[in-house]
């Protein structure tokens, strides 16, 4: 049982943006605009010209109903959506179309690796909202002459995930941020990579006082970083006697620290009425029909992997962690052995990538097979295995020319024999140690038998040659 | 003034370049101010292209005037205030849209009360326009640029939007035929939203026949507007001179102590009228009306305050000199907005802010829904309802517009159909010392059949609308 010294109690808010469907939540515009110029994917509707109209996009609210439905949700039979008034150069409408009663989807929870175990960390709701404009300056936003706004962004679709504030310490709100965001990309509605994709916001606690909200995080890191400073900032308020305030709290990524936003801080009443433009959405029937769609999710692939290829639940759960990891792996599987496909990819490929910041897109799977192919024909060595690896990540090319280049084909069994006898002659002295007793003896044998064959031996057959010859 | 159909026939045999000259030129030699952009250029073109093309659709050539808080591509659209100066829409609304397929020429853009709020076109930044029944007079308001516009002979036809009154009102003050439809029959896609739960787009015209042509151009369901609906219909081969049987109710309510006597006695002879055509008629009770105005009030300014806050000078329309954010938009809507309409958003915000939401905006849902309610039960007897359209004739320039209160209270007859969602027409039925009065035919929601029919019928057995300003 997890003490929390601290009292800490974190809560995030996580806005996921739909970026996988192909228009806006309430227009017709497109949303592949990653890589156009600015102001070239908006409309009437969604520059908030006047007279224009919303109109809600059926996709987002199926998309709102998996990620309620995948978080344990209850969804509603009749949702409604409401204005957030309040005055912004990137909200062009004057207020931002969202949720407040009547929400798609709400009270549900996902289980994370928590400080004690498995810990359950409640969904208070995930409900869908609009993406305002992006501003844009030069330099940081206290020093900058002027403001851009590009409204490419403006009217995207976001389902905002608000959670209980179940966490209690940055460790579980990063594995909290990791769980959700493996959920959400297994739904296929949400390309994780793309700018933008995933913000958070937290809110944080400590001994019962009141909260901070800090804003501008946009890594799992940095969620992490800003929170352990909020818990010693909060600290070291009370231990100098005073209150935390509740306030807004600005993270500098740089800097990892948060600074206070108090200055700029009004008490926003935003006025939220039910957005009259939109008629409430009759959504009863919807839920069940799309549970059955649902792909599978992460623990229940793990759990399958478990059993459908015999490896160990720490290598499903990690080899889960990642879609595109856990659907390599298994394309992998199907054509050589799922255990040592697990320990290649999971153990060996999978720290070769972290280590040159690469994703699992690097790496061919066919080149996987082929080497774990090699691996079990006895043909390489585990560590020549490595050395392809390393190779085909750092230079290309595909695992038979490396083997050839190299000249990594394990040596035939004849040719360490003959090594093994040539050592065995060449070495009276070790050959007389061993035989008196010294088991450490052989070891400088295997290593002649090892240069003889330039490393191509496999060390245990050499060792076996050389005992059986000894003997 | 000329029909739809006698214009056709003129255009046919003439031209339609002809007849838009015509009404051009009365435009320009007219003192009514009823434009704030007259689109001479663009509408001789257009003339001249369907003349070429041989008049196809059902108003081919005609001229039509257009209330400057709906979108036209490529035509300045102000919404007669400051803030808009300027805006030149890069898009249709869905009635302009279906207006030009049908062959209909836009001749410009008619004066309004600021973004709709007022009830005598006085709170315009281009001067109120004049009442061509006595130019001392206000035309009605909002849309009084288009009512008078179609009593001045400067357009066949117009549109204006409803939303406590605006079409109907100043029908009835200019003497010409205007309808607010259901809400929800005419898409509001490029209308400039004041109120968007109340509002809806309505034909002017100067006979019930015309407006329910024009209806039926400008009428049916729009994707991109979700509180459209739809509903197919054909109003204009629906009307028929024929009213036996039809149950028609008065409602005490509207009756009430601050109407004109000459209304109120006009406006009972019209029942009567209808009754020697075969109507029956029984009083009904609405006992809610009482707090409609205040309900509207509040929903309305409560959805102004939202609708307007977009205009921040960051997009279009009026820019003051740059600073930070706060300053600039602070200053753009203090210099951009008129009096009426400051005093509608700050009192909107106010009714829905923290504290206040559920005393007054939440309360006066809860009474549109008794007023609702009241229609309904009426309607389960009657098959329209025929009430004034205002207490009172056309009031002088500048009599009521330093009395906010007062200008509020001419809605009293108007508002309740707006909040209940049904249709109404007003059409002329009398005179009040040589002033146009308006009664208003009043039916359940998407019966707009019932009560054309019940407009067209008097019309047919009376001559109120053959009657012209003089000099028009």
């Amino acid at each position: 049982m997890y003490e929390n010294p601290d009292g800490v109690m974190i809560g995030l808010e996580v806005h996921v943006q739909l970026n996988k469907l192909k228009t806006k939540v309430f227009c017709g515009c497109s949303t592949d605009y990653h890589n156009d110029p600015p102001n070239s994917h908006v409309c009437p509707v969604c520059l908030g010209l006047p007279g224009s109209l919303p109109v809600i996009n059926k996709k987002a609210v199926e998309a709102a109903i998996k990620i309620g439905l995948a978080l344990n949700c209850k969804v509603e039979e009749h949702t409604q959506f409401y204005r957030k008034n309040y005055y912004y150069p990137d909200l062009p409408k004057g207020f931002q179309i969202t949720q407040y009663d009547f929400p798609i989807s709400s009270g549900g929870y996902i289980t994370i690796e928590g400080e004690d175990g498995e810990h359950r960390v409640g969904i208070t709701r995930a409900h869908m909202e609009e993406d305002p404009g992006r501003l844009v300056h030069e330099g940081t936003i206290d020093k900058s002459k002027y403001t851009l706004i590009d409204y490419n962004r403006s009217g995207m679709a976001l389902i905002e995930i608000v959670s209980d504030p179940d966490m209690r310490s940055p460790k579980e709100a990063r594995r909290y941020l990791d769980k959700l965001r493996n959920i959400v990309e297994y739904l296929d509605i949400f390309d994780g990579d793309l700018e933008g994709a995933l913000r958070v916001d937290a809110n944080i606690s400590i001994m019962g006082g009141q909260r901070a909200e800090i804003k501008n995080i946009s890594s799992h890191k940095g969620a992490e970083r800003a929170l352990l400073f909020e818990i010693i900032r909060q600290k070291n308020v009370l231990r100098r006697g005073g209150v935390v305030v509740q306030e807004t709290r600005h993270f500098d990524e740089a800097r990892e620290i948060t600074i206070s936003m108090r200055s700029k801080e009004e008490a926003h009443d935003y006025r939220y009425f039910p957005e009259p433009d939109l008629v409430p959405l009759k959504i009863s029937g919807w839920a069940p029909a799309i549970k059955a769609t649902l792909p599978e999710l992460p623990d229940a692939r793990r759990m399958r992997f478990v059993q459908q290829y015999g490896i160990t639940d720490d290598h499903a759960k990690a080899l889960t962690s990642e879609l595109k990891l856990a659907i390599f792996y298994e394309d992998v599987a199907k054509k050589v052995d799922p255990k040592m496909a697990a320990v290649w990819v999971c153990d060996v490929l999978k720290g070769e990538l972290n280590y040159r910041d690469l994703t699992v897109d690097a790496f061919k799977k066919e080149n996987m097979q082929k080497i774990i192919e090699l691996l079990a024909g006895k043909k390489i060595t585990e560590d020549s295995a490595v050395d392809i690896i390393r190779t085909l990540l750092d230079k290309g090319g595909s695992p038979e020319e490396i083997v050839k280049e190299k000249g990594l084909l394990k040596v035939e069994g004849d040719i360490v024999a003959t090594a093994a006898e040539e050592a065995i002659m060449e070495n009276p002295q070790a050959v007389a140690d061993f035989r008196a007793g010294k088991e450490k003896a052989l070891n400088s044998l295997v290593g002649t038998v090892m240069k003889k064959t330039k490393g191509r031996a496999d060390a245990r057959t050499a060792r076996e040659m050389l005992l059986g010859k000894l003997e | 003034m000329a029909t739809i159909n006698e214009l056709k026939e003129r255009i046919h045999a003439d031209s339609s370049e002809e007849i838009v000259t015509e009404y051009l030129e009365r435009i320009e030699k007219s003192k009514l101010n009823a434009f704030i952009t007259v689109s001479k250029e663009s509408a001789l073109v257009r003339a001249r292209e369907i003349d070429s093309q041989g008049h196809e659709g059902p108003l081919a050539g005609l001229p039509i005037a257009i209330k400057d808080n709906i979108s036209t591509k490529g035509i300045q659209t102000t919404c007669a205030s400051k803030i808009l100066t300027g805006y030149v829409p890069p898009y249709d609304a869905h009635v302009i849209e279906k207006l030009k397929a049908a062959g209909a020429i836009i001749i410009g853009k008619t004066n309004m009360d600021e973004f709709a709020m007022g009830s005598s076109t006085e709170t315009s930044l281009y001067g109120p326009t004049l009442n061509p029944w006595d130019n001392d007079r206000v035309p009605g308001g909002s849309s009084g640029g288009s009512a008078a516009a179609v009593a001045g002979n400067e357009a066949p036809l117009s549109l204006g939007s409803d939303t406590g009154g605006s079409v109907r009102c100043p029908a009835s003050f200019c003497g010409v035929v205007g309808l607010k439809p259901t809400y929800g029959v005419i898409s509001r896609y490029g209308l400039i939203s004041y109120a968007n739960s109340l509002e809806q787009i309505g034909p002017f015209g100067s006979s019930v026949r015309d407006v329910a042509m024009l209806f039926d151009v400008i009428a049916g369901h729009d994707l991109r507007d979700s509180t459209s609906v739809n509903q197919e219909t054909d109003y204009s081969s629906s009307l028929k001179n024929d009213v036996k049987g039809m149950k028609i109710g008065i409602p005490r309510e509207y009756f009430g102590e601050g109407t004109d006597k000459h209304v109120d006695k006009s406006v009972r002879d019209a029942i009567n009228t209808l009754e020697g055509l075969g109507a029956t008629t029984m009083d009904v009770e609405m006992p809610n009306t009482k707090y409609a105005l205040s309900a509207y009030y509040i929903i309305a300014m409560s959805e102004a305050s939202s609708n307007l806050a977009r205009f921040d000078g960051m997009r279009y329309g009026l820019r003051v000199e740059d600073s930070d954010w706060h300053t600039t938009f602070s200053q753009v809507r203090a210099a951009g907005f008129g009096d009426e309409v400051k005093r509608r958003i700050l009192l909107g915000t106010y009714a829905l802010s923290a504290g206040y939401h559920d005393k007054y905006y939440l309360k006066a849902l809860k009474i549109r829904t008794l007023i609702k309610q009241d229609f309904e039960k009426a309607f389960a007897d009657v098959d329209v309802l025929i009430a004034p359209t205002m207490p009172y004739p056309a009031f002088k320039i500048g009599e009521k517009i330093d009395d906010p209160i007062s200008l509020y209270l001419s809605d009293v007859d108007t508002v309740p159909v707006n909040l209940a969602g049904v249709p109404s027409i007003s059409v002329p039925c009398g005179f009040s010392n040589g002033l146009p009065i308006g009664m208003q035919v009043i039916g359940k929601h998407f019966d707009e059949t019932a009560i054309l029919r019940a407009a067209y019928t008097f019309e047919e057995n009376t001559d109120f609308h053959t009657k012209n300003p003089e000099g028009y």
